[in-house]
């Protein structure tokens, strides 16, 4: 079990070794296990040589608007097809899920052209308009719907709620978990997001964080793997960040949808 | 119901209109229906717009010759189909896809397999290494890409290193066309493996363990206890992962971007990595849409696959 750790783990520890090793010991031979100098000028220069600080501005809005619109999306579809009466729904879920078969790839040259027929090539707009929709998260969180107890929700109709007030009041907080795990789910997928934000953005003042560091690597070439493992680390950092929080309701929403499904 | 208006009320309405919420019951349902239809509306035209529509676009642009900027879009039939299709880069376009596919797909379950069987001991620390196991999967795919670009680095990478120590000189990974399509598989199977180590391990859980205890009471040994109770139980866990992970490997883009640029040459360019050349390096519409159009119908007979294998799994049990 050690070696698996080992294996797996190494190349994350050489990252943060990496980035605190001056330039010079970088390019030593054999590389050494810990910097012998501790040196955190990688991290100024990175923070120098590309707007990082534009970089972090980008990827948190398109992260935040995006996983909002989506989960907002995905709440609402689940609830009306869970609980709400409305004729051959059955075949409009159908339309739902069948988007699931249609992964972004295929969809990224038509998208462009409508983004760009828009003029919103290298805009937020652009970047966030082809993300707003969820038939992953309607697949999710379908199941939980289906189990929550009728008679609860039942009983805020009766007492005069309308189905805005039944959802967000009643029917979300018995959802909890599945709903933190689409969100987890969500954000991460959303903060890594590479495909589509390489190709809408055209400048550096619209790049996210992971389009960032690659353009840092052309730019830098392989000169200063201090200075990129620096930005690398800049990216990183708050998914792993945010892992250590909340682990247990990703792995475990995972796990579970996977049992389930 | 026209009947029931012409009679009186009888009591038991009568207590349920009470109980009823304030609106008659015929405007409750056209405001459910409408309410249906507000909740359900943003998502599916979204869905349409973005999704559906693009699959009608990609078979117009497959017909037509057009650089993405002029106005005019010249209808040449079949001819991008040809081109691609006979193409001399395509076989090996092909190939990479399915060496890619095949070998990530294949080592990611392996591995993954072997480390749950590991991990599902009860060993200390376990919680932490399933932990360790999985960040990879989280993590940006062009960030993980440069951190191996720089550990495989012939002269100064950490692989180099490592291989030192058993007397092998590193190869020029990246760089020599032997090589490239190796380790750009490495570095997904590493990305990779955490999360079927998650899915397997939630498989192995869901196995009872009054079947491990009568096989043992059988007189069954460790390696006949894994074949007759631990890969049955596994089945069809394992086929979700199958093609959930065949899905995902056949879409990978940002590796194979960062690292190698589809290179060297064309070494590393796969289904994915050429629909992106066509499109948005040689702005050439018709052979993307082609290529989007052929990942299409790959994804669609996998998923297929997988619905029918579930629909008889329901029938049957």
């Amino acid at each position: 079990m050690t070696l698996v750790v080992l294996v797996t783990g190494v190349p994350i520890y050489w990252m943060f070794a990496t980035a605190f090793k001056t330039n010079q010991e970088v390019y030593t031979v054999p590389p050494t296990w810990f910097p012998a100098r501790w040196t955190t000028d990688n991290f100024l220069d990175a923070w120098g040589h590309a707007p990082f600080g534009r970089f972090y501005l980008n990827s948190l809005i398109t992260t935040a608007v995006s996983t909002l619109a989506k989960m907002t999306n995905a709440i609402l579809c689940v609830y009306a097809f869970a609980l709400l009466r409305f004729p051959r729904k059955d075949l409009l879920f159908l339309a739902v899920l069948a988007a699931l078969m249609i992964p972004e790839e295929v969809t990224v040259l038509p998208n462009y052209l409508t983004v760009a027929s828009l003029g919103w090539v290298n805009t937020y707009a652009g970047l966030l308009a082809p993300t707003f929709a969820s038939a992953f998260g309607t697949f999710l969180m379908r199941q939980h719907f289906l189990s929550l107890p009728r008679e609860v929700l039942d009983a805020a109709r009766i007492d005069g709620a309308g189905h805005w007030h039944t959802l967000w009041h009643v029917a979300l907080p018995m959802s909890r978990p599945v709903v933190i795990t689409l969100f987890m789910l969500t954000v991460v997928q959303r903060w890594n997001e590479f495909f589509w934000p390489l190709i809408v953005t055209n400048t550096a003042s619209m790049r996210t964080l992971p389009i960032g560091i690659y353009y840092l690597f052309t730019q830098e070439g392989a000169t200063q793997w201090g200075v990129i493992m620096a930005g690398v680390i800049y990216v990183v950092l708050p998914v792993m960040a945010l892992f250590l929080f909340v682990q247990r309701y990703v792995v475990e929403g995972i796990a579970a949808g996977a049992v389930k499904g | 119901m026209p009947l029931s208006l012409s009679l009186p009320a009888s009591a038991g309405t009568r207590e349920r209109a009470v109980a009823r919420p304030p609106l008659p019951p015929l405007r409750g349902a056209l405001r459910e229906r409408l309410t249906f239809l507000a909740f359900v509306a943003p998502n599916l035209s979204l869905l349409a717009v973005f999704s559906y529509w693009p699959l009608v676009q990609n078979v117009w642009l497959s017909f037509v010759e057009w650089n993405m900027i002029a106005p005019e879009q010249l209808w040449v039939g079949l001819e991008n189909w040809a081109i691609v299709l006979s193409g001399a880069d395509f076989r090996q376009i092909a190939l990479n896809t399915l060496l890619f596919t095949l070998f990530s797909v294949g080592l990611t379950l392996a591995l993954g397999l072997s480390c749950a069987l590991l991990l599902n001991q009860p060993l200390a620390g376990r919680n932490a290494a399933r932990a360790v196991l999985f960040t990879p999967t989280l993590l940006p795919g062009s960030a993980i890409a440069l951190v191996w670009i720089y550990m495989l680095d012939p002269r100064w990478g950490l692989i180099r290193t490592v291989l030192s120590w058993v007397g092998i000189a590193s190869p020029r990974w990246l760089i020599d066309p032997a090589w490239a399509l190796p380790a750009v598989i490495l570095v997904y199977v590493w990305k990779a493996v955490g999360y079927s180590v998650v899915i397997f391990l939630a498989g192995l859980q869901g196995i009872p363990r009054e079947l491990y205890e009568a096989a043992r009471v059988d007189g069954a040994g460790p390696w006949d206890r894994f074949r007759a109770v631990t890969l049955p139980g596994l089945g069809p866990i394992s086929f979700f992962l199958l093609v959930t992970s065949l899905l995902s490997a056949i879409q990978a883009f940002d590796i194979l971007r960062v690292m190698t640029a589809g290179g060297p040459v064309i070494a590393t360019t796969t289904l994915v990595y050429q629909l992106y050349n066509e499109g948005f390096v040689a702005f050439n519409a018709g052979r993307a849409a082609v290529y989007s159009l052929l990942l299409f119908g790959v994804m669609l007979a996998l998923t297929a696959a997988q619905l029918r294998f579930v629909e008889r799994r329901v029938t049957y049990s």
